[in-house]
């Protein structure tokens, strides 16, 4: 490489604004954070040490608890009720003779290009009761045939945003992200050998064979990537139920998050330290969750 | 084979079975939110979708209502939300475009000293979760004099670092090394081979990541609600969720709301469509 003189210090001069933003709005408040989580805040600057009783109070705070439940039920939904939702549409959508395919991919990917927030709003009308589009739907196609499946009652009247919280949340993420997961399985979809699945289509293998002994091998890599991508996001799930839940965990709490007490602690009570120390909590919780990744994923390799 | 084309055909009627009725369950919300926006009060409550009458296709036309949109241009000033978000997220996304490009150029073609640390930073600052940043960075604004400023919004999303990393990788991909020597022989400078040579080749990538970082900042919430202060400067996310909590009563104007909101990102991605779908799957599979 010819590298003039002018040319020398060009790399520099390219990564300069990564690396300052970094610096500044990355790596300051990461050893900042440490500092902060064993203070106790009040405001921005006021503040007093108080070592590591911060996790001390985290670990008995029956909020926190709730909210750590409450986070986890959700990303039990995205993973044991969307990701399945999101495979099974790429592969309906993964055959090349279909008619319409782009069309029915550009309506399941639409739903993404609503954010969060518009979606709260929306779902907080969707399934108000009575006056909700989703109870009137459910009260015309199944009427009451079903009562509701566990008490009886009309269709009319399930308290969704009463009792149900986090069903009305795992249901509006599903509408949410399930297309924009399916686009990832259909990229990884592409890496499945056609010609190895129809040798073991003539072999006699059956669909559910084929699926997991020749398409699930050749999609694992993204699959985990995937799968990852889902746990980080809904760990970090807030908005959504915040807004939905008129800026707050709803009632009783039945829809607090993680990150919906971290800015409560932070912003509301004022106290960043313990804002803070909920932060580090979580991110051990990511950590915790990408090795327990890499090494299922490892282990199905080997 | 007869058999194996019936056998096709059969599946394929089996796929739309399954899809058919998924595509219009994802399509009613869309079309509830569209319908409810130009319905006023009273007929909130009347029809599901578009109130039944006489007009053409049994909908009665006449009794659909533009008031919640002049409602929410005169009463609650959402112009100038929607002002604030495309200023937001159009410096947002051309700033963070520019920065990750170079970024990752440089990292991906020169060999310089501390290009080790610097791909290690990268690579290290995409792990680190976003809510941990949340109440230091509020720290770091206050400190800095940012607060309630656009400045203090903008300018710590105009460098992510997933955005250098997608850089480098599209570089290694789709720029040759040759192009950029043949460039420099030509004796253009090394700005001008990243401006000129670089960004046009890089082309699927840099409208993905415009589509993408410009859908970031629309949608973002937590940012400005911590960020920014006055009611003027707020962008659209906020001013809906306020919406939300005053006239939570009031669902055709809360509509016509997201609808204002929604839309320009439906017309923008329909533009950017085949851009962001290419650059969406180069980053999925590479």
């Amino acid at each position: 490489m010819t590298a003039t003189r002018h040319g020398r210090f060009a790399p520099y001069l390219f990564l300069a604004p990564f690396l300052a933003v970094f610096a500044v709005f990355v790596a300051y408040p990461l050893a900042q954070s440490v500092v902060l989580s064993t203070r106790q805040m009040f405001g921005p600057t006021a503040s007093t040490y108080v070592g590591l009783d911060n996790f001390r109070f985290l670990l008995q705070d029956p909020l926190f608890h709730k909210a750590v439940r409450n986070t986890l039920v959700f990303t039990a939904g995205s993973l044991f009720i969307q990701l399945p939702v999101a495979l099974g549409l790429a592969l309906l959508l993964d055959r090349p003779g279909l008619r319409g395919r782009n069309a029915l991919r550009l309506v399941f990917f639409a739903p993404q290009l609503v954010g969060l927030v518009f979606l709260a709003v929306m779902a907080s009308v969707i399934f108000q009761k009575r006056t909700g589009v989703l109870n009137q739907i459910l009260e015309e196609v199944l009427g009451d045939r079903l009562g509701w499946v566990l008490q009886s009652g009309p269709w009319l009247d399930y308290p969704w945003l009463e009792s149900q919280v986090m069903w009305a949340l795992i249901l509006s993420a599903l509408w949410m992200y399930a297309g924009l997961n399916m686009v990832y399985f259909l990229a990884a979809l592409q890496n499945v050998d056609r010609s190895l699945k129809e040798a073991a289509s003539i072999d006699g293998a059956g669909v559910v064979r084929r699926f997991f002994a020749v398409t699930l091998p050749a999609i694992t890599p993204v699959a985990g990537f995937v799968v990852l991508l889902s746990v980080v996001g809904s760990l970090q799930l807030f908005e959504l139920p915040y807004i939905l839940l008129n800026a707050g965990g709803g009632p009783d709490n039945q829809g607090l998050t993680i990150v919906t007490y971290l800015y409560q602690s932070g912003f509301e009570t004022g106290d960043l330290g313990y804002a803070s120390a909920i932060g580090w909590v979580l991110a051990i919780m990511l950590a915790v969750f990408t090795l327990l990744q890499r090494f299922v994923l490892r282990g199905r390799n080997a | 084979m007869p058999t194996a084309k019936h056998k096709s055909i059969l599946s394929a009627a089996g796929a739309y079975v399954v899809l058919l009725p998924l595509a219009v369950i994802t399509l009613v919300p869309f079309v509830w939110l569209v319908t409810s926006a130009f319905k006023s009060r009273e007929q909130f409550f009347g029809s599901m979708f578009l109130p039944r009458g006489d007009g053409l296709l049994g909908v009665d036309w006449a009794a659909l209502t533009l008031e919640n949109f002049t409602r929410l241009f005169s009463e609650i000033a959402i112009g100038r939300a929607l002002l604030n978000s495309l200023f937001l997220s159009s410096v947002t996304a051309l700033l963070a475009t520019l920065c990750c490009a170079a970024g990752g150029y440089a990292l991906a073609m020169y060999k310089f000293k501390g290009r080790g640390i610097c791909l290690a930073i990268v690579l290290a600052a995409l792990i680190v979760p976003a809510p941990l940043l949340i109440a230091p960075g509020y720290q770091v604004l206050f400190k800095l004099g940012l607060l309630d400023t656009y400045t203090g919004l903008i300018l710590p999303g105009i460098a992510p670092a997933f955005g250098v990393f997608l850089f480098r990788q599209s570089v290694l991909q789709s720029v040759p090394p040759e192009l950029l020597e043949a460039g420099r022989l030509d004796g253009c400078g090394e700005l001008g081979i990243f401006a000129r040579v670089v960004l046009p080749l890089l082309r699927p990538m840099t409208g993905a990541f415009l589509m993408i970082t410009f859908l970031a900042m629309w949608n973002n919430f937590i940012g400005p609600q911590i960020v920014l202060q006055s009611p003027d400067k707020q962008p659209l996310s906020v001013a809906i969720a306020q919406l939300k909590g005053v006239y939570y009563e009031d669902y055709g104007l809360m509509m016509a709301g997201t609808l204002v909101s929604v839309a320009p990102v439906a017309v923008l991605f329909l533009l950017l469509q085949r851009d962001f779908v290419s650059g969406l799957t180069l980053g999925a599979v590479k």
